[in-house]
């Protein structure tokens, strides 16, 4: 700025090359396909103990049974091995070399799919639909954060449940009634056509797009995980809604029971004075995510 | 592979009409020899070809379509994971299918009611999978083999060779329905 001092960023700034990028998100896409986090294991083998109806119990078995098979011979839990969401979060002291972030990351899912036998369910354009032939491109969310560390999350998405995901931009006069009931109707809606049991993603407030992605990312938390930082009502209002789920009825596979979710997990954010944007993300029992932090 | 269904009924595909209009819906059926597999892409091929007036690349007649895109098989194995996806996209192509002879159908989720009618008048059958058990449920197929369409890659149609794989009747051919 024309002071005469040069200053070398280099010194500042930590350098990472984006093809270990590429290695972590080639790695990330085979591992979650063949093995879900372990709160997600757990509730599902949890779920299969007290599910009170003998079709739904049925279902859960098999459901647990598919995990084990998935993990032992290396078969995708599920085979929609989904469209594959990358959430980046970049501390600004990092310099990310060796080439451009976004072609690394596609590169990253083009390897884990071809090499870990997934499915390549990505159309280039969503009317002509030709298969991309290699799950490429990612949907990807940069957020660029303090500090010098690079975190990286792969959420590959189905879309059985993904169709069945919906924003409802309520009016605040709506309140938290308004909320609960579009949460349920939603649910309702999804019901056998997104397979149950759901782990089922809120996101209030924000804008449009906000709330969607704040849906998508509660998917990410543990199921069951309490969070201090969040205001009171958010607790509560998990606790309820799951259990208003669970009272539809809808149960495993949409065949009857009383395990219709394993989890509601919401996230807020401030709003505008006029509005209270809803988005509900439904995830089926296959809620598959990785982080890495490099 | 043992189910773990607890299993009533075990049933030959292609189907025995007799047999097949007997089932009500919540039954739970296991089901042993070949099925055609076809998903969106391939509907929407089928569906041009006939408004065309073009004969369709396999025989529907007295068939079952299970809907279904598997992943890619591994080195010496039959097929990937192998689970149903939500029927209810197929329902524009559906009851033009089941006019042709189209006997039952595999899926997971609701159908529509011009196919529930459609079914109803061709005495049809739609049976759900276990939705999200792809890994499971490809131990119960023996073979599998693209008869039509090879572009379309995971949307290929092909002929599957099943032995003991578990469904539930969600539409029977007298219209009673689990969901």
């Amino acid at each position: 700025m024309g002071t005469g001092v040069s200053v070398d960023w280099k010194i500042l700034m930590r350098e990472i090359d984006v093809k270990i990028i590429t290695e972590n998100i080639k790695e990330m896409c085979i591992s979650v396909n063949h093995r879900l986090s372990d709160d997600m294991e757990e509730a599902m083998r949890g779920a299969a103990k007290k599910e009170s109806c003998g079709r739904g119990r049925e279902v859960l078995d098999i459901l647990c049974k598919n995990l084990e098979v998935a993990g032992q011979e290396q078969i995708p839990i599920c085979q929609d091995t989904g469209m594959a969401v990358v959430f980046l979060e970049t501390g600004q002291d990092v310099h990310l070399t060796g080439g451009d972030l976004t072609e690394a990351v596609n590169e990253g899912v083009r390897q884990g799919y071809e090499e870990g036998y997934l499915r390549k369910s990505v159309v280039s354009d969503p009317v002509i639909r030709d298969n991309t032939g290699d799950n490429t491109p990612a949907v990807i969310h940069t957020e660029i954060v303090p500090g010098d560390r690079v975190k990286i999350t792969l959420a590959p998405k189905g879309f059985g449940s993904e169709n069945m995901s919906r924003i409802h931009m309520l009016k605040p006069a709506d309140g938290i009634e308004g909320i609960k009931e579009a949460v349920l109707r939603t649910v309702k809606e999804a019901g056998p056509n997104a397979c149950p049991p759901f782990v089922v993603g809120v996101g209030i407030g924000g804008d449009f797009e906000k709330c969607a992605i704040l849906a998508k990312k509660a998917l990410l938390r543990k199921v069951g995980e309490k969070n201090a930082d969040r205001p009171e009502y958010v607790g509560a209002l998990e606790r309820e809604l799951l259990e208003e789920i669970n009272k539809t009825g809808i149960g495993p596979a949409g065949l009857g029971g009383d395990t219709t979710a394993l989890g509601v997990n919401i996230e807020v954010f401030p709003t505008h004075i006029a509005g209270l944007p809803v988005a509900v993300s439904i995830c089926c029992h296959v809620n598959r995510h990785e982080t890495r932090v490099l | 592979m043992q189910t773990v269904f607890i299993m009533k009924k075990r049933l030959e595909v292609p189907f025995d009409r007799e047999e097949l209009i007997k089932l009500k819906a919540g039954d739970t059926v296991v089901l042993s020899g070949t099925l055609l597999v076809a998903r969106d892409a391939a509907h929407k091929r089928f569906f041009e070809a006939l408004q065309k007036g073009e004969e369709l690349p396999v025989s529907l007649d007295g068939d079952t379509i299970y809907y279904m895109g598997p992943t890619p098989a591994r080195p010496g194995k039959v097929t990937g994971s192998a689970g149903p996806t939500t029927a209810g996209r197929m329902d524009k192509y559906t009851p033009r299918l089941l006019d042709m002879g189209l006997c039952a159908m595999i899926g997971k989720g609701r159908r529509s009611e011009e196919v529930c009618e459609a079914m109803v008048r061709n005495k049809a059958v739609y049976f759900a999978a276990v939705g999200g058990a792809g890994a499971y449920l490809s131990k119960c197929i023996t073979a599998s083999e693209v008869v039509a369409y090879e572009d379309l890659g995971p949307e290929a149609v092909r002929r599957l060779t099943v032995e003991d794989f578990p469904v539930i009747v969600v539409a029977d051919a007298a219209g009673g329905r689990l969901y």
